[in-house]
């Protein structure tokens, strides 16, 4: 059943929201801390563990899949609901005070890319 | 025509697919025609979404772009952040944990040093433009590593209204750039692997300027950048307002 997957991947999500919402309480700060990156690897290791036990079908898969195939239509949603009018009228200070920093810190990417030996890789992931 | 518009209402979310629809079949056209698939249709129809929301901010003078005008009112629920996190989770599904965990020393330090190098030029630029006190130097800071990090520590160190205004603006400034640059970028900063990805993802930080660059860059390279990027905003509000706000105070 492809809900199912959906179900997984859901599980996942909250799972993982909840330790993100955890960690912040513990670390007395009023933000998320990771919680994406907690549910990435949770899916990752349950699907993972799924498969090897023949319990994650193609039909799973392909209901968990089609959520990650419409991350780009709900990034370009997002990017229609973002504050463009807001960081516009920041006046010079705000304009400057995004760029600047932006710029040194792309600088900073083949640096740090170099540093740890980073390489286009041929295999697909 | 009002019960035009109850029905667009009454059905918001299923309008913005349709609309997002629209958006991108025209953008992968344009894409093809005009740029011969050089500039990629997702990146045309990002770009357009940014249009699209100064558009709406222009005509309703909200914070919520297009989502403002009550017919679109859905794209708040499909670009939220429910969606947005949902999604960015299940592009894991293609990942590999061995190169997660490759990349994963790099990855944290970039974290680290994106933080601070944002932080610095940010207050860099407070300074610069006439900013005496550690509490606003530091709220200003914290907004050019992202539009939550800077009115948290503004909230934390009681920097005036104004101040934190500054500081959610230079984040926003931030996030759109990231949209708009890292896809111009990427091939002169070898931004093409999983390794890259994640060393990127935690030097810009800006979770929907992240997801958004890597989205019209690479699609295969969002999970690993989302990876490292989700962890930025947490960290930046644990370090602005404690040891960033003591090194800023101590020098000032």
């Amino acid at each position: 059943m492809l809900i199912y997957g959906v179900a997984v991947l859901a599980g996942c999500y909250l799972l993982g929201q909840l330790t993100g919402e955890v960690l912040g309480r513990i670390l007395h700060i009023d933000a998320n801390v990771g919680g994406v990156g907690f549910a990435m690897i949770f899916l990752i290791l349950l699907t993972h563990w799924m498969k090897e036990h023949k319990l994650f079908t193609l039909e799973m898969e392909e209901g968990a899949l089609f959520w990650s195939k419409m991350y780009i239509p709900v990034i370009v949603a997002m990017a229609a609901i973002q504050n463009v009018q807001g960081a516009l009228s920041g006046g010079l200070l705000a304009i400057l005070a995004g760029v600047i920093p932006t710029g040194a810190s792309f600088l900073m990417i083949p640096l740090l890319a170099k540093l740890f030996h980073a390489h286009p890789e041929s295999d697909t992931p | 025509m009002n019960w035009v518009q109850d029905v667009l209402i009454k059905n918001g979310l299923v309008v913005a697919f349709l609309a997002t629809g629209i958006l991108m079949l025209i953008t992968h056209w344009l894409g093809k025609r005009f740029t011969g698939s050089r500039i990629p249709g997702s990146a045309i129809a990002i770009f357009f979404g940014l249009v699209l929301a100064y558009i709406g901010g222009r005509i309703t003078g909200g914070k919520k772009g297009i989502a403002d005008i009550e017919a679109l009112s859905g794209f708040s629920l499909m670009g939220g952040s429910m969606f947005r996190d949902f999604t960015i989770v299940a592009t894991a599904m293609g990942a590999s944990l061995i190169k997660i965990r490759q990349a994963g020393v790099a990855g944290a330090i970039a974290l680290l040093l994106g933080i601070v190098i944002a932080f610095v030029f940010g207050a860099g630029v407070a300074i610069a433009m006439g900013y005496r006190d550690a509490a606003s130097i530091t709220t200003i800071g914290g907004g050019a590593c992202t539009f939550i990090i800077g009115p948290v520590t503004g909230g934390a160190l009681g920097a005036s209204s104004e101040v934190i205004t500054i500081s959610i603006a230079a984040g926003l400034v931030k996030s759109i750039l990231v949209t708009i640059a890292t896809p111009i970028l990427a091939p002169s900063i070898g931004l093409n692997n999983s390794k890259t990805a994640m060393i990127y993802g935690g030097l810009i930080g800006t979770t929907s300027g992240v997801a958004a660059g890597l989205a019209a860059t690479d699609p295969k390279l969002v999970p690993y950048g989302a990876l490292t990027a989700t962890f930025y905003t947490g960290l930046g509000c644990l370090l602005c307002p404690s040891i960033l706000y003591l090194v800023v105070g101590w020098i000032v």
